[in-house]
């Protein structure tokens, strides 16, 4: 610190230890704006005027050929796209697929992560490495990524079907992006949404796990020791303490997971195009747009989904101010 | 033996030091998480040097020979009977670098007054910025398709360097305010009664010891603009001759290309941002994940 003794206090101090508080204030607000300016111009040009449009267009009556004519033309109010989504069978059943892989794949990232997370814990010999290595799959384009699994799950030349064929006795190729329900055992499995599932905890997991990761470095050594001097064993060590540590940042990765997943359009569309029942909300957005060039239906499609998020972000915003608290 | 270089860190303490079976535990672990994470990307690689014929004769069989010509093959532009994939990767490459200059000049600004400037509106930007990170991307691509189509904008590249700028500007907010924050604040406290204006208090003082933070910042929204599939698709699917490298690979899928030639063209499009990335990468996660630690 250079202004010696007068900074030591942050916070007000600080201001009355300049030399024209008012100006300082003054040009502290000035430059503040000044900067943070063009950030916020490009949110309200590409995020606040899209939203108002998105709205406007989930209730009037437009298609993909009245572009040249946006602006021209008064617009004319209708329910007609919200009362359609929701007497149509694609929208209910896209939500119902939407919720069921958004919430396998963040219960399913988050297990893995947490897994991954408690396992390199302890430093070993080439621990750095493993980290790295195990971020691959996060870092990998998700093209690339949908392209292998692609090859690797396909019937004719896929090499999960080959060693099925050659070591597990299956009698035939198993379609597994085009199946929409296979009998396992007797038991109904929803072949193509699962690989789709296992797809995306595969990209996931590697930032759970490093979020977990950072989580448990800060849990201080001395908690487990005292814990062990009074004879704790690991498991009780993980229950009692590690685990509670990790409640809140487990929660927090749960909610961005279910969030994230929820809007999920490449990684589904790249796998199945939709095929075997893996509609999910996005694809149903895209759908409405591009095949059926409705621009009121998908708009409206858009704005259930956000609807829905809505809910979600804010149970997320209460959550992190929890963890912020404590 | 063994046993005693197992517990360097934890001495005497019976309960928490590692056993042998809990050592035997974590390696197989740590064995079957390599295998899952690195097991597909090893097939492609192991695939993309295979010939085609081989492939589809035997498709568990391991390489005989190092054949490259599939990566030649996807490169060369169609007129030589390639796929075209080299000029894929300029566009790519083109409107990647032109994202990361425009989102980074926008962001570096942003972010500071974020981080330090105390101005009146500060709590609500903030919250704005926050806000728009979290904000389902999906539902805004409508309006966005319909404006920039409206404008002439969506068989172009600018209009996709336009969205993408739009989609890396929160992340990058966020994760360069966490870099600044990180920063030692008494410099810019020096700097600022010795009567530095702003402009050079950001470019003489700050930016010189952000930089690693901006640089990672810089490189993942690259990642961001790089492997991006979704808008491509929206935007140029139509126009071959502007695809961008995801969206031709995914777009040759479906065309009689061989799988041999798509892998090598996935593996080529990755490998320069994988390497990237595990350069910067201690940045890159620290960027991330602050404030997971709380």
């Amino acid at each position: 610190m250079t202004a010696g003794p007068t900074q030591v206090r942050p916070g007000r101090a600080r201001r009355a230890a300049v030399t024209r508080p008012t100006t300082a204030a003054q040009r502290a607000n000035r430059s503040g704006w000044l900067l943070v300016s063009p950030s916020l111009a490009v949110v309200a040009l590409v995020v606040l005027l899209p939203f108002v449009l998105v709205v406007v267009f989930g209730f009037s009556e437009i298609r993909l050929v009245d572009i040249p004519f946006l602006g021209t033309e008064p617009v004319e109010w209708t329910l007609d796209n919200f009362r359609q989504a929701a007497a149509s069978q694609a929208f209910w059943g896209a939500l119902w697929t939407t919720v069921l892989y958004a919430g396998l794949t963040a219960v399913g990232s988050l297990a893995v992560g947490l897994v991954l997370a408690l396992a390199l814990r302890r430093p070993f010999a080439g621990r750095g490495l493993v980290r790295a290595l195990l971020l691959v799959p996060y870092v990998l384009p998700v093209v690339a990524a949908a392209t292998i699994w692609k090859t690797a799950l396909n019937p004719q030349y896929g090499v999960v079907n080959a060693f099925g064929r050659a070591y597990l006795g299956w009698d035939t190729p198993v379609g597994f992006l085009s199946t929409t329900s296979a009998e396992v055992w007797g038991i109904p499995v929803p072949v193509a949404l699962l690989v789709v599932v296992l797809f995306d905890i595969w990209k996931s997991a590697p930032l759970a796990f490093l979020f977990l990761t950072a989580r448990l470095q800060s849990v201080p050594g001395e908690i487990e020791e005292a814990a062990a001097l009074d004879g704790a064993n690991r498991r009780q060590v993980l229950r009692f303490i590690l685990l509670p540590q990790l409640r809140a940042v487990a929660l927090l990765l749960l909610l961005l997971r279910f969030i994230w997943s929820f809007q999920t359009f490449d990684d589904v569309y790249l796998l199945t195009e939709g095929a075997g029942s893996t509609q999910v909300m996005a694809i149903q957005v895209y759908t409405e747009l591009v095949t059926k060039a409705d621009i009121g239906s998908a708009a409206a499609f858009g704005l259930l989904m956000s609807l829905i998020l809505c809910v979600l972000l804010a149970g997320y915003v209460l959550l992190s101010r929890r963890t912020d608290e404590s | 033996m063994t046993r005693l270089r197992s517990g360097p860190q934890r001495g005497a303490m019976g309960g928490v030091r590692s056993t042998r079976a809990s050592r035997a535990g974590r390696a197989v672990v740590v064995a079957v998480a390599l295998l899952w994470s690195l097991g597909p990307v090893v097939y492609g690689v192991v695939l993309s040097v295979r010939p085609y014929a081989e492939v589809t004769r035997d498709p568990l069989g391991l390489p005989t020979e190092l054949d490259l010509s599939a990566f030649a093959t996807a490169m060369r532009d169609e007129a030589d009977g390639g796929f075209g994939l080299g000029r894929f990767v300029l566009n790519s490459l083109g409107v990647a670098v032109g994202t990361v200059i425009l989102s980074i000049l926008v962001c570096v600004l942003g972010a500071y007054a974020a981080a330090r400037v105390r101005y009146r509106g500060r709590a609500v930007t903030n919250g704005i910025i926050l806000a728009v990170y979290l904000f389902p991307g999906i539902v805004l691509a409508v309006p966005k398709f319909v404006i920039l189509s409206r404008l002439g904008l969506t068989s172009t590249l600018v209009g996709l360097l336009i969205v993408y700028v739009a989609a890396t500007v929160p992340v990058a907010l966020y994760m360069m305010r966490n870099f600044f924050l990180a920063l030692p604040q008494s410099v810019e406290e020096a700097a600022i009664m010795d009567g530095c204006s702003l402009g050079q208090l950001l470019v003489r003082v700050v930016l010189p010891i952000a930089i690693p933070g901006v640089v990672a910042t810089a490189i993942y929204v690259f990642m961001i603009a790089w492997n991006e599939y979704f808008y491509a698709l929206l935007f140029l699917v139509q126009h071959r001759g502007l695809w961008t490298a995801p969206l031709g690979i995914a777009q040759l899928g479906d065309f009689q290309v061989p799988v041999t030639v798509l892998l090598a063209g996935s593996i080529a499009v990755t490998v320069p941002v994988v390497i990237v990335f595990f350069l910067a990468q201690r940045y890159i996660v620290s960027g991330l994940v602050q404030g997971a630690e709380r």
